[in-house]
C-alpha cells in the first residue's frame, strides 16, 4: 500500500479520455518521475493525482484515506502541495510574501519553516525583498518549490520543474529536490528531460497514451533497453 | 419555434403595443412613439455594426448623434448674412493654421529623428493650436456680434435638409476615423474609454463654440422634409380626410406629417438594415465575424484587424450620425444642452443588448420596444406613485415620491439590462449561427 | 520682488491649492476603479455613481445631524456622518456584488460581460441616488469655510494679492493622506491585503495556496465602498454634490486610473494629480499672472487661457491619448487591457 496513490486513474477534459487507467503511486522520502512522449498525459496524470481534473473511474489514496473528491484546495488541506508548471510565483510580490502565501492556509506561527525554506535556498533569502518576477528562470522555480513547502505538505507534486532553465541550473534543482526527499516528503515529478529525473528517481513510470508502458525503479530503467531506445534517445 | 417564427411574433406583438397606444390614447402619440422607435432602432443599427459585428465597445455614442445633429444644422440653416463678412476671413486663416499644423506634425512624423519624433510632434501640435487661436479668437467674437438675438452664429447653407442626413453621418464617420486611428490598436476597454471622452469633448465644442453651434442658445426652426402641420391644416384635403375619419383638421394634420415623417425614417431604416445585411452575408461580414471572435487567429491568418476595425468603427458612427441628423429634423431644433449620456449613449446600448446582438433585426427590435418602454415608464412611473402614495397626506416624503417618479424608468433600464444579460445574454433575436 | 511673490500667490491661489485638492478627490476614485480592475478585472462604470451614492447617504445624515444641532465645530459635519455613508454604500456593493457581478465570476465571463453588467447597476444606482435626493444641487458644507482669509493673508503679507484656503481644501488633503496611507498599509502590510494583491496576480496560484477568492472580493468591494464614499463626499464639500456631476467624473476618474497604470494602486493616485492638475493649469487664465510679471506695456489684452473651463474634460482625454501614444501601460506600468 503506497503512500500516495492514483489507481487506475481514467478520464480527460471532456471529450476524449486523455488517462486510460493509469496507476501512478509514490512513497515517502522516495522520487516518483513521470516521463514518456509528448501528449502522453504526463502533465494530465498529474492533475489528476491533484485534482484538477475529474475522474470518470478509478481513485486517489493519501495514507490509506481516499481524498478522489477532494478539491484541490482541501488537497493542499489534507498535505499535498502542488507547484504547477507556469505562472507558479506571484511576479508583483516579493520573494518572502510568496512564501507568505504559500503558507496562508496555516494559523500557526510559521517562521520556522519559512527558515527551512530560506536554509534550502540560501539565494532567496538574499533576495527575500525582491519581487518574484525580477529573479532569473531557476530563481523563480526556487520560490515555486519553496511557497508549496510553505504547508509543510506530505507530498510534494512538481510540474516540469527544470522546463526553461539551464543544464548547470537544473542539476542544482534536481540536488535540492533530493535534499527535499530526504527529509521524508514524498515526492511526485514529471519530467521533460527523462534521462536527468532517472538519475535521482526511486521509481520511473513511462506513460504512453494515458497508460502505464513501464514501470520501475529510475536505474532499471536507464538501463533497459527499449526504453532507452525508444524514449531515452538511445 | 424556429427563430424566424419567433422574431415575427415579437415584432407583431412590439406593432401590437404601438397600436395599443393609437387605440387607448391618441394616433398622434402613436405616431410620435413610432417615430422615436425608428430613430433608435437606426441608431442601435448603428452601434450594433460596431459591437455585434466587430465587438467595438463605443461608449460615445452621444457625441456622434450630437454631430449628426449639428450637420442637419450647417446644411440646412438658412445662412446668416454678414456673419462670413465680419469673421470670414480669421476663419479662413484658422482653418489655414489647422491644416498647416496637420502638415508640419506630419512632417515631423515621418523626417525628424527617432528619438525627437513624438515630443516635437507634440510641440507642432500646441504650437498649431495657439496659431489657430490668434485667428479663431476674433472670429468667433465678430460672428457672435451679428445680431446675437437671433443669429450670433454663421448659419447653415440653406441646403435640403435631407442632404444635412449624409453631412451629420460624414461628420460623425469624420470623428470616428480620427478616434479610431488613435484608439483601436489597443486593447477593448481603452476605446471605450477614449470614446467616452470623446463623444464629451463634442458636446462641449456644440455647447461653447456659439459661433458655429449658436452653444446652449439652440438652433430652432430647422427647415421640414415634410410639409408643415400647419400648412397642411388649411389643405382642403386634409379636411375632407378628417371628415371621414370623423377627427378634426388639427389631429389630421398632424397624423398626416407624423407619417411622412415615419415613412421618411423607414425608408432610411430600410436602406441601412438592407446594407448591413447584405455586408454581413458578404465575406466581409464573415471576416469580420471571424475577427470579432478569434482575433489573434484572424491577425495570424494576415488580416489587418486594425485596419478593418477602423472600417466598421467608421461606418457604425456614420449611421448612428445620420440618425442623429434625423433625430434633429423631427425635433425640429438642435439642442446641444440636451444630450445626456444616459439617454444618448447608454440607452441605446440596452437597446442593443437586450434586441440580440450581432443580430440586426434584433437590434431594430431593441430600438423599438426599449425606447416605447422608456417613453411609457415615465407617465407609468408617476401613475404608480400616485396610487402609492394617495393614502398618504400630503407632505415632503409624498413630494419626493412623487418628485421621484420619473426616475423609475432608468432603474428599469437597469433592471432589463441585468436580467437580459443574466437570463438571455443573446438577447430577445440571438444572432444566427451559419455555416 | 513684490511683484513676482503676488504672481506667485495669485498662481498658488487659483491653481496649485485648487488642482492639489481636485487631484486627491480624483486619486481617491481612481484607486477604487484600480482596484476593482485589478482583483475583479473589469471596467466599472457604475463607480461614479456608487461615489454618488455614498455621498447622498452622508448628505441626507448631515441634515438629519444638523437638524439635531450636533456638529464639529469648524469642522463640517460631513466628517460625522461619514460612516453612515461608507456602511450604506458597503451594503449596497456587496448586494450587487452578490445579485450580480458573482453569476458572472463564477463562471469566467469575459470582461466586457462585467462591463455591460456594470452598465446596468449604473443606471440603478443612477435612479436610486435620484430618488433618494434628487437631481439638483445640494450643498452641506458648514463649520468655518476658510482656514485662511484672503485678508487675514494681506494683513499678513502686506501683499495686494490675496490667499485663501478652505477649509474643505485642507479636510480634502489631509483625509486623503491618511486614507491613501491605511490602504497601502493595508496592501502592503496585512494577510489579507497581502492575499488580496496575490489574487491580483495570479488567481490560480492564489486558489491553490487557499486563498478564499469570496473573501478577496468582498474585502475589494469594501475599500472601494470606502474610497468611493470618501472621494464623493470630499468633492462635494469642496465644490457641491449634483448626481450628474458624480457620473461625469467617471472620465477623468477612469483617465487618472489608465494614466497612473491601472491595477497599479500607485499609479492610480499619481493619475489622479496629473489629470487635476493638467485640468486646472490649462484651463487657467493666466492675464493676472502675466500681468505682475511683465512690464505694464507688455500686459496681455486676452484672458491668456490655454483651453475654456468649459473643455476641462478634454484635457483628460488629451493627456490620457499623450499617454497612450508615448507609454500604453502608464506611468506605473499597469497591465495592457
Amino acid at each position: 500500500m503506497s503512500f500516495l496513490i492514483g489507481e487506475k486513474m481514467t478520464g480527460g477534459y471532456g471529450g476524449a479520455d486523455i488517462l486510460n487507467g493509469c496507476t501512478i503511486a509514490v512513497e515517502q522520502g522516495e522520487i516518483a518521475v513521470i516521463v514518456g512522449p509528448n501528449g502522453a498525459g504526463k502533465s494530465t496524470a498529474m492533475k489528476a493525482v491533484f485534482g484538477m481534473l475529474r475522474l470518470r473511474e478509478g481513485q486517489v489514496r493519501l495514507d490509506g484515506q481516499d481524498i478522489t473528491a477532494l478539491t484541490p484546495q482541501d488537497r493542499v488541506r489534507a498535505g499535498m502541495g502542488f507547484v504547477p508548471q507556469t505562472s507558479n510565483v506571484f511576479v508583483s510580490l516579493t520573494v518572502e510574501e510568496n512564501l507568505e502565501m504559500g503558507a496562508f492556509i496555516r494559523d500557526d506561527d510559521f517562521s520556522g519553516t519559512m527558515a527551512q525554506v530560506y536554509d534550502l535556498f540560501p539565494i532567496l533569502k538574499e533576495k527575500r525583498r525582491q519581487p518574484a518576477g525580477e529573479l532569473s528562470g531557476g530563481q523563480r522555480q526556487q520560490v515555486a518549490v519553496g511557497r508549496a513547502l510553505m504547508t509543510h505538505p506530505k507530498v510534494l507534486m512538481l510540474d516540469e520543474p527544470t522546463a526553461g532553465v539551464s543544464p548547470i541550473v537544473m542539476d542544482e534543482l534536481f540536488d535540492k529536490i533530493l535534499d527535499i526527499a530526504a527529509t521524508g516528503i514524498a515526492i511526485l515529478m514529471v519530467e521533460q528531460n527523462a534521462r536527468q529525473a532517472l538519475n535521482i528517481a526511486d521509481r520511473g513510470y513511462v506513460l504512453v497514451q494515458g497508460s502505464n508502458r513501464f514501470t520501475d525503479t529510475g536505474a532499471a530503467l536507464l538501463a533497459d533497453p527499449e526504453v532507452r531506445r525508444s524514449f531515452l534517445g538511445g | 419555434m424556429s427563430q424566424t417564427t419567433r422574431g415575427v411574433l415579437l415584432y407583431a406583438v412590439m406593432a401590437l403595443l404601438i397600436v395599443a397606444v393609437g387605440l387607448a390614447q391618441s394616433w398622434t402619440l402613436a405616431l410620435a412613439i413610432l417615430n422615436l422607435c425608428l430613430i433608435s432602432a437606426v441608431m442601435a443599427l448603428g452601434v450594433n455594426i460596431q459591437w455585434g459585428y466587430a465587438g467595438l465597445f463605443n461608449v460615445g455614442i452621444m457625441g456622434f448623434a450630437a454631430l449628426g445633429g449639428i450637420g442637419a444644422v450647417l446644411v440646412s440653416m438658412p445662412p446668416v448674412p454678414g456673419a462670413l463678412g465680419a469673421g470670414g476671413v480669421n476663419l479662413g486663416l484658422a482653418a489655414l493654421a489647422i491644416v498647416g499644423t496637420l502638415g508640419a506634425a506630419l512632417y515631423v512624423r515621418e523626417r525628424a529623428p527617432l528619438s525627437l519624433r513624438k515630443p516635437l510632434g507634440l510641440a507642432t501640435v500646441v504650437a498649431g493650436y495657439f496659431v489657430m487661436r490668434i485667428f479663431l479668437d476674433p472670429a468667433s467674437e465678430a460672428i457672435e456680434a451679428v445680431d446675437p438675438a437671433s443669429a450670433g452664429y454663421l448659419g447653415g447653407l440653406g441646403l435640403p435638409i435631407l442632404i444635412g442626413w449624409a453631412v451629420g453621418g460624414l461628420f460623425a464617420a469624420g470623428a470616428a476615423y480620427l478616434v479610431g486611428k488613435l484608439t483601436l490598436g489597443l486593447r477593448s476597454d481603452y476605446l471605450a474609454i477614449a470614446t467616452l471622452g470623446i463623444s464629451e469633448i463634442i458636446l462641449a465644442i456644440l455647447k461653447n463654440e456659439n459661433w458655429l453651434t449658436r452653444g446652449v442658445k439652440n438652433v430652432t426652426g430647422l427647415p421640414r422634409p415634410v410639409p408643415d402641420e400647419r400648412v397642411l391644416q388649411e389643405a382642403p384635403w386634409i379636411a375632407d380626410l378628417a371628415a371621414r375619419f370623423g377627427t378634426d383638421t388639427i389631429t389630421a394634420a398632424a397624423v398626416v406629417a407624423r407619417l411622412a415623417y415615419a415613412c421618411l425614417f423607414a425608408a432610411v431604416l430600410l436602406i441601412v438594415l438592407w446594407l448591413a445585411e447584405r455586408a454581413l452575408r458578404a465575406p466581409w461580414g464573415r471576416m469580420m465575424r471571424a475577427i470579432r471572435d478569434n482575433r489573434d487567429a484572424a491577425e495570424a491568418m494576415g488580416k489587418d484587424v486594425t485596419g478593418r476595425h477602423l472600417q466598421v468603427f467608421v461606418l457604425g458612427s456614420a449611421v448612428v450620425g445620420i440618425a442623429g441628423a434625423m433625430l434633429v429634423t423631427l425635433d425640429g431644433q438642435f439642442t446641444p444642452g440636451s444630450y445626456n449620456p444616459l439617454r444618448y449613449t447608454f440607452l441605446i446600448w440596452v437597446m442593443v443588448i437586450v434586441g440580440g446582438s450581432g443580430n440586426n433585426w434584433g437590434a431594430i427590435l431593441g430600438g423599438f420596444l426599449i425606447w416605447y418602454l422608456w417613453v411609457m415608464a415615465e407617465p407609468a412611473g408617476t401613475l404608480i406613485m400616485n396610487r402609492l402614495t394617495s393614502g398618504m397626506e400630503s407632505g415632503p416624503l409624498r413630494d419626493q415620491m412623487l418628485a421621484a417618479a420619473p426616475h423609475l424608468r432608468l432603474f428599469l433600464m437597469g433592471l432589463i439590462l441585468l436580467l437580459v444579460l443574466r437570463f438571455a445574454p443573446s438577447g430577445l433575436i440571438p444572432e444566427r449561427t451559419r455555416r | 520682488m513684490e511683484n513676482l511673490l503676488n504672481a506667485l500667490v495669485l498662481l498658488s491661489n487659483f491653481v496649485l491649492i485648487p488642482a492639489i485638492a481636485y487631484g486627491a478627490q480624483l486619486a481617491l476614485g481612481a484607486l477604487g476603479v484600480t482596484l476593482i480592475y485589478a482583483v475583479l478585472r473589469f471596467s466599472n462604470f457604475a463607480h461614479g455613481d456608487t461615489m454618488a451614492f455614498g455621498t447622498a447617504i452622508v448628505i441626507l445624515f448631515t441634515w438629519w445631524l444638523q437638524g439635531q444641532g450636533i456638529g464639529l465645530g469648524p469642522l463640517p459635519t460631513a466628517l460625522l456622518a461619514l460612516p453612515v455613508g461608507i456602511l450604506a454604500a458597503i451594503l449596497l456593493l456587496l448586494v450587487t456584488d452578490r445579485w450580480v457581478y458573482r453569476f458572472y465570476r463564477a463562471r469566467r465571463s469575459p470582461p466586457v460581460v462585467l462591463v455591460m453588467a456594470s452598465v446596468g447597476v449604473m443606471f440603478i444606482y443612477n435612479a436610486i441616488t435620484r430618488f433618494i435626493i434628487g437631481t439638483g444641487d445640494q450643498r452641506f458644507e458648514d463649520g468655518a469655510r476658510f482656514a485662511l482669509k484672503v485678508g487675514d493673508f494681506k494683513a499678513l503679507t502686506g501683499l495686494d494679492q490675496g490667499l485663501a484656503i478652505r477649509t474643505s481644501q485642507i479636510i480634502t488633503i489631509v483625509v486623503m493622506v491618511v486614507v491613501v496611507s491605511a490602504v497601502f498599509w493595508f496592501l502592503q502590510r496585512t494577510r489579507t491585503g497581502k492575499a488580496m494583491r496575490a489574487y491580483s496576480d495570479n488567481e490560480d496560484l492564489a486558489l491553490l495556496s487557499g486563498i478564499n477568492p469570496d473573501r478577496v472580493v468582498m474585502i475589494t468591494w469594501i475599500l472601494v465602498a470606502i474610497l468611493a464614499t470618501i472621494a464623493g463626499t470630499l468633492y462635494g464639500l469642496d465644490k457641491s454634490f449634483r448626481p450628474f456631476t458624480y457620473f461625469q467624473l467617471l472620465l477623468p476618474i477612469f483617465a487618472a486610473a489608465i494614466v497612473g497604470g491601472i491595477g497599479q494602486p500607485f499609479g492610480a493616485i499619481a493619475g489622479g494629480f496629473v489629470i487635476a492638475i493638467s485640468e486646472v493649469v490649462v484651463t487657467y487664465a493666466y492675464k493676472g499672472f502675466l500681468t505682475y510679471l511683465v512690464p505694464e506695456s507688455w500686459a496681455p489684452a486676452g484672458l491668456v487661457q490655454m483651453l475654456g473651463t468649459d473643455y476641462k474634460f478634454a484635457v483628460s482625454f488629451i493627456i490620457l491619448v499623450i499617454v497612450l501614444l508615448v507609454r500604453p501601460t502608464g506611468i506605473f506600468r499597469g497591465r495592457v487591457i
